[in-house]
């Protein structure tokens, strides 16, 4: 697939969920293009529907009305062809894994074999800059290192489209710039397709390149902002002007969709 | 002097110590209206200390002394061959192996429903109810029925008791096992379907793995409730052999202090037995990563 290919098309995508409570409309007439190689950040208040877009992408939510391809096929077809990787909120290792093995897990769920599973494993976690923590569990790292076996372990089958969900949101902020800055490194040598879900505008800001600002009830997007940043981005440039700008707008976005009552 | 605060052993003596202070004064208790009761038909002299020396002395006393438990398992455990019939050790080899065998059936058949439970919605709505009621009819009632049913199609010996343990086990692993197959959270799960894995894979790879701190946990209440059943299917077998069979013949015949022995051995027994599956579960857990 060529650079600016369409990775996911959405159109007019709506959701409802039937809970106890009555019907909650998740999302409403989402219309969404992705292309290979964008970082796309969906950002938004807690409950405008952010998550459940993602899950749409990965076939983890099945959507009532409208229409979307990944990689021009179902969402379903996509998911058993195995087109992404997902990270998920909380590292969600398996406490009676090793970081190898849990590294290992999604290559032995997909049938390749023991060489080639601990060749990558090596290599995802010198991605991540974690070489050397083969034979430690999961409770033995701190947090932000758990995040990033979690990530490594989206990449050992290495999907051109990773989806992360809020990845750093459980985290502090030093660990999150740290995060931030190595996560930026890594998008800029893979050039992946990345879907990043954040409630933080400065994260937004520092890694996309482009932003789409959604609303609650119904869950709906209502900006989509080009980041005007160059490619390649280093921490400071959180204190330039053009990113400063960049925040505002995202900001003006926020607050136009919400009215905060 | 932590040592002694911290240290299960002395928790454990001081406890056996106190229940031994108290043995003996109920020894006493319950068998001085027996002895006075003697003494005035025999014309006996007597006075309170020569009513506690033998009411701690009787053949067949309501009640036993702590020593003389002591002094009759120490004989019949160690006073014959241990094939003899005489022979304690024989009586709890035949109860520990249908013991054993029941709590493999009733293991393999407690696992078997719950992974069925867990995976097929109609069993889960047909079978847990009548798992249920199994547990709710006494135990007592059922097995001289399985001994009689299983002997009339020539069934006998050792597979006859297993069954009855078997039938009382398998409840807390299927009940444990339901839980424990169904304890990874939603993420866990979703994570599996991301990597589109079958069911078997998220079974062995998540379900299974995740379910053992449960399985552990139904085992250790299994394997005891295992003993008694083997025990209580012993009972109607005719009697012949096994720690039930102790039981049974001692209460024929008065033998207070038989019967004592047997239940301390039984006691014991069960005891080692959740002992060595909690060996078992540590090194497990530990093999498995855990925090220990």
């Amino acid at each position: 697939m060529k650079d600016g290919a369409l990775v996911v098309e959405a159109h007019k995508i709506d959701l409802v969920f039937q809970t106890a409570d009555g019907p909650v409309h998740a999302l409403s007439e989402i219309d969404l293009e992705i292309k290979k190689g964008d970082f796309i950040s969906l950002i938004g208040p807690s409950g405008c529907g952010k998550t459940t877009l993602m899950r749409v992408i990965a076939d983890l939510e099945k959507p009532n009305g409208g229409e979307i391809k990944v990689n021009g096929m179902t969402p379903e077809e996509a998911r058993l062809q195995r087109a992404y990787g997902y990270v998920f909120q909380a590292p969600v290792l398996y406490p009676w894994r090793t970081v190898e093995g849990n590294l290992k897990l999604p290559l032995e769920i997909m049938g390749i074999d023991k060489t080639e599973q601990v060749r990558r494993s090596k290599e995802v976690l010198e991605m991540v800059d974690l070489s050397g923590f083969e034979k430690k569990f999961p409770w033995q790292l701190s947090g932000g290192m758990q995040q990033r076996v979690s990530i490594a372990r989206a990449l050992t089958f290495y999907p051109d489209l990773l989806l992360m969900d809020e990845p750093f949101g459980a985290l502090d902020e030093i660990v999150r710039d740290q995060l931030n800055e190595h996560f930026h490194r890594l998008w800029e040598q893979t050039h992946k397709t990345v879907v990043f879900v954040t409630h933080s505008i400065p994260e937004a800001a520092y890694l996309s390149t482009k932003i789409v600002v959604m609303s609650p009830r119904p869950g709906k997007i209502i900006d989509i902002i080009e980041s005007p940043l160059p490619e390649k981005r280093t921490l400071d440039m959180r204190d330039t002007q053009e990113f400063l700008e960049l925040s505002q707008k995202i900001r003006k976005g926020l607050r136009a969709g919400h009215s905060y009552d | 002097m932590n040592w002694i605060r911290n240290s299960s052993f002395v928790s454990i003596t001081t406890v056996l110590a106190f229940i031994t202070v108290v043995w003996y004064g109920a020894a006493v208790y319950l068998n001085s209206d027996v002895l006075i009761d003697k003494y005035e038909r025999q014309n006996i002299e007597w006075n309170f200390s020569k009513l506690v020396d033998d009411s701690w002395a009787m053949s067949r006393p309501i009640i036993p002394a702590p020593h003389q438990i002591v002094l009759d398992m120490n004989k019949s455990i160690f006073g014959h061959k241990v094939n003899s019939k005489r022979s304690l050790v024989y009586h709890s080899w035949v109860t520990i192996s249908s013991t054993m065998v029941g709590f493999a059936m009733g293991g393999v058949l407690g696992i078997l429903l719950a992974v069925g439970i867990v995976h097929v919605s109609t069993l889960n709505k047909s079978v847990l109810p009548w798992i249920i009621a199994s547990q709710t009819i006494p135990i007592l009632a059922i097995a001289p029925m399985i001994i009689v049913v299983l002997g009339a199609i020539g069934v006998t010996g050792l597979l006859p008791k297993a069954i009855i343990s078997a039938y009382l086990c398998f409840f807390p692993i299927a009940i444990g096992m339901v839980k424990g197959l169904r304890s990874p959270d939603p993420m866990h799960l979703d994570l599996m379907k991301t990597y589109n894995a079958t069911q078997v894979q998220a079974f062995w790879k998540l379900r299974w793995p995740a379910s053992t701190p449960f399985l552990f946990a139904s085992f250790k209440v299994s394997i005891a409730i295992s003993l008694v059943g083997a025990i209580v299917g012993e009972l109607p077998a005719g009697a012949r052999a096994g720690l039930g069979a102790r039981l049974l013949t001692g209460s024929y015949y008065g033998q207070t202090v038989q019967i004592w022995s047997a239940l301390i051995l039984a006691s014991i027994i069960a005891g080692t037995l959740v002992f060595l599956m909690a060996v078992l579960e540590s090194k497990v857990q530990k093999r498995m990563g855990a925090q220990l």
